[in-house]
């Protein structure tokens, strides 16, 4: 299970700090700073702008236009099953189903207690030993009933 | 002395257990007390045989697998005795389905250890780079331009003739891009290659910069690929040890230096100007051609972006293969292609060929059908973007031209199998849906147009109004192909349409079930 640090503000300049001179620095620090915090606090948003001499609406604008970022923290676990035609060709339809009965929740939603929070991809690059996920950034395989149910398992303690 | 055991830490083979394989080994060794040497390195790319274990011997590479955890020991013992074991595969060189392949980009992927440029070196690795720092630039792009190398991300657009478009452009900066955002479901081919062959990418790039001029390159990976970003961080600052990134690279004139930069989930960001958005650190959205990435490309400045396997076939090119690898292929499609068997399939992995070989060919005899069992009904070749082709188009030979005249594409060499138990209909609705989560909403007829769609291939699997409907989807298909910007909306329709084409039994209550239901 990843570790996150609690937002702060001085830490969160810091980090945008570190990558201000990269050459098109702003997917660069808004991946750090969710590396950091597990998602990308809201005051953070206009500290980028400020220090990349860029508007607010931009930097918003790009926050928000990559599924990747996140507005507030996930749940303890991320699961994410690829959703992708190699892995609906596997079964995967039939696997997100049953991962999405046992959770309680449809996938792009957190379980109620915060544990989990269930995820679409699209596609792992794994499609040769399709149907794949990835929990807390391990990649899993060749999924049936059994492996899925251990990796729901696995993500709900 | 030690023997040297080879363990893939391909992400594809770590999915399906190779660092526990790694670890048992390493117990069994110390258990037994044997002197092992474990070799972490890509994959072969026989992913049906994963986690599959290789053991040096005289005779060369012996090949184990697919090897559980708990089969290790065993494993172990017959590779220390040169035993029998119900898992034992051979030589690996002479494993049928390896040795069909003609490898020339992927010759070292599998063989060496990914993380060491001594390794790199000790095989054929950096030759193209010390020749072509030894050439003008005019000679590099002639060698480019003699290979026949096209684009291999999808469009197929001749490498040479973008090079040397960047070398004519005058400017104080130019970039070197790799597009590693491979988001086409079914391929792997440039994960594999990030993760086993590093090396091979960087020196193609390092050529690229040499010949047009370019001091600075960016290789932008998309962020679902952790391996493969870590493998290239580490074969970059491998590459700046050893003298081939930074200020004199090889020990000449040339300054090259090379950054990773990871995507953020958006698979739009495959298309190259987006891309370079992306990369300006902006909103993924398309931009529109002229003027072309050649001219302002990155920061506005002349920029060559090619997708990893075209770098990747680099190397073998300047290394004196420029003639051999146009003797491969047919037409105006030279040299091999690594094609990317996926999904439903019994021996899926990575096969590279020379093109002109047969889709049947690739399917029944090398992916030898289905791993269900079941018949193939459909293979979506290129990607979220390409054509589902039915058994009757089996014939059609693997060739840029071959499947556009039969209104397909190859894309980036991917082919998703599927059983009979497919739903064409629910196919060409998840393909109009991902269009309009992917759209980057800049051209209506991609970002209005995929949304209606689905709404439409809807109410067609709901029976209602079938053959309006089918007028709509073909219409929208239409304005879609035609009005679109890029080739996210532009293609789209090509699963769509080739799925309503071939599969129209599909869409709607059969009219016989209708009758008879009457």
């Amino acid at each position: 299970m990843p570790v996150y640090e609690p937002w702060d503000a001085k830490r969160g300049a810091e980090i945008i700090a570190e990558h201000t001179l990269l050459e098109g620095a702003t997917l660069v620090i808004l991946h750090a700073l969710q590396e950091a915090f597990g998602y990308v606090p809201e005051p953070a948003i206009p500290m980028i702008a400020s220090a990349l001499n860029l508007s607010r609406a931009e930097v918003h604008g790009v926050f928000t236009f990559y599924h990747d970022f996140r507005h507030k923290p996930a749940g303890r676990h991320v699961l994410k099953l690829c959703r992708a035609e190699a892995c609906q060709a596997a079964g995967g339809d039939a696997l997100a189903a049953r991962a999405e009965a046992k959770l309680g929740v449809k996938i792009g939603n957190t379980t109620a207690d915060e544990r989990v929070t269930l995820e679409p991809i699209y596609c792992l690059g794994l499609c040769a030993t399709a149907p794949s996920a990835m929990l807390d950034g391990r990649v899993v395989g060749r999924l049936d009933e059994a492996r899925i149910d251990a990796l729901v398992a696995e993500a709900q303690r | 002395m030690n023997l040297r055991i080879f363990i893939p830490r391909d992400a594809g083979a770590i999915a399906v257990g190779a660092d526990e394989v790694a670890l048992a080994l390493q117990q069994a060794a110390a258990k037994r007390g044997a002197a092992v040497e474990i070799v972490r390195t890509g994959s072969r790319g026989l992913y049906w045989l994963e986690p599959m274990l290789e053991v040096s011997t005289a005779k060369g590479r012996l090949a184990f697998g697919p090897v559980p955890p708990a089969d290790v020991a065993s494993v172990l013992e017959a590779m220390l005795t040169d035993g029998p074991h119900a898992l034992r595969l051979g030589l690996t060189e002479e494993i049928p389905w390896l040795k069909r392949q003609t490898r020339l980009t992927f010759a070292r992927c599998g063989i060496i250890d990914p993380r060491s440029v001594d390794d790199y070196r000790a095989h054929d690795g950096y030759k193209g780079l010390e020749r072509a720092l030894t050439l003008t630039s005019d000679a590099i792009l002639a060698d480019v331009t003699t290979s026949g190398l096209r684009g291999r991300g999808g469009a197929g657009f001749p490498t040479g003739i973008k090079w040397k478009t960047v070398a004519q452009t005058g400017a104080d900066q130019k970039y070197i891009v790799c597009n590693a955002d491979e988001g086409d479901s079914g391929t792997f081919a440039d994960r594999m290659i990030m993760e086993g062959d590093p090396f091979v990418v960087i020196e193609g790039m390092t050529i690229a910069g040499v010949a047009v001029g370019a001091t600075k390159g960016y290789i932008y990976i998309r962020s679902e690929y952790p391996h493969a970003i870590e493998a290239m961080n580490a074969a970059i600052a491998a590459a700046k040890r050893a003298g081939y990134l930074g200020s004199s690279i090889g020990g000449s004139k040339h300054r090259f230096d090379l950054e990773v930069r990871v995507g953020a989930g958006a698979y739009v960001c495959g298309e190259e100007t987006s891309l370079l958005e992306s990369l300006e650190g902006r909103r993924g959205i398309v931009r529109a051609k002229p003027p072309l990435p050649a001219h302002k490309g990155l920061f506005g400045k002349p920029t060559v972006i090619n997708n990893v396997l075209s770098f990747a076939a680099i190397p073998f090119i300047l290394a004196g293969g420029a003639k051999a690898y146009a003797d491969f292929g047919m037409g105006r499609s030279r040299g091999t292609m690594p094609i990317q068997l996926a999904g439903n399939i019994k021996h899926g992995g990575l096969f590279e060929i020379a093109f002109g070989i047969t889709l049947g060919e690739l399917v029944d005899d090398i992916g030898g059908g289905t791993f269900t069992g079941r018949p193939v009904r459909a293979v979506q070749v290129g990607g979220p973007l390409g054509a589902y082709f039915p058994r009757a188009l089996f014939d059609t030979p693997f060739d840029y031209e071959a499947f556009a005249a039969r209104d397909g594409l190859i894309g980036h060499g991917g082919i998703v199998v599927f059983d009979d138990s497919v739903d064409m209909a629910k196919q060409a609705r998840f393909a109009m849906e991902f269009c309009a989560i992917e759209s980057c909403g800049k051209c209506t007829p991609c970002r209005i147009g995929s949304t209606r769609g689905v709404e439409t291939i809807d109410k067609i699997r709901s029976g209602e109004r079938v053959a309006e409907n089918l007028a709509v989807v073909e219409d929208l298909c239409n304005t879609m192909k035609f009005g679109s910007l890029c080739a996210l909306g532009g293609f789209t329709p090509y699963p769509v349409m080739s799925a309503l084409k071939h599969f129209r039994e599909d869409f709607g209550p059969a009219p016989t079930r209708l009758q008879a239901a009457e």
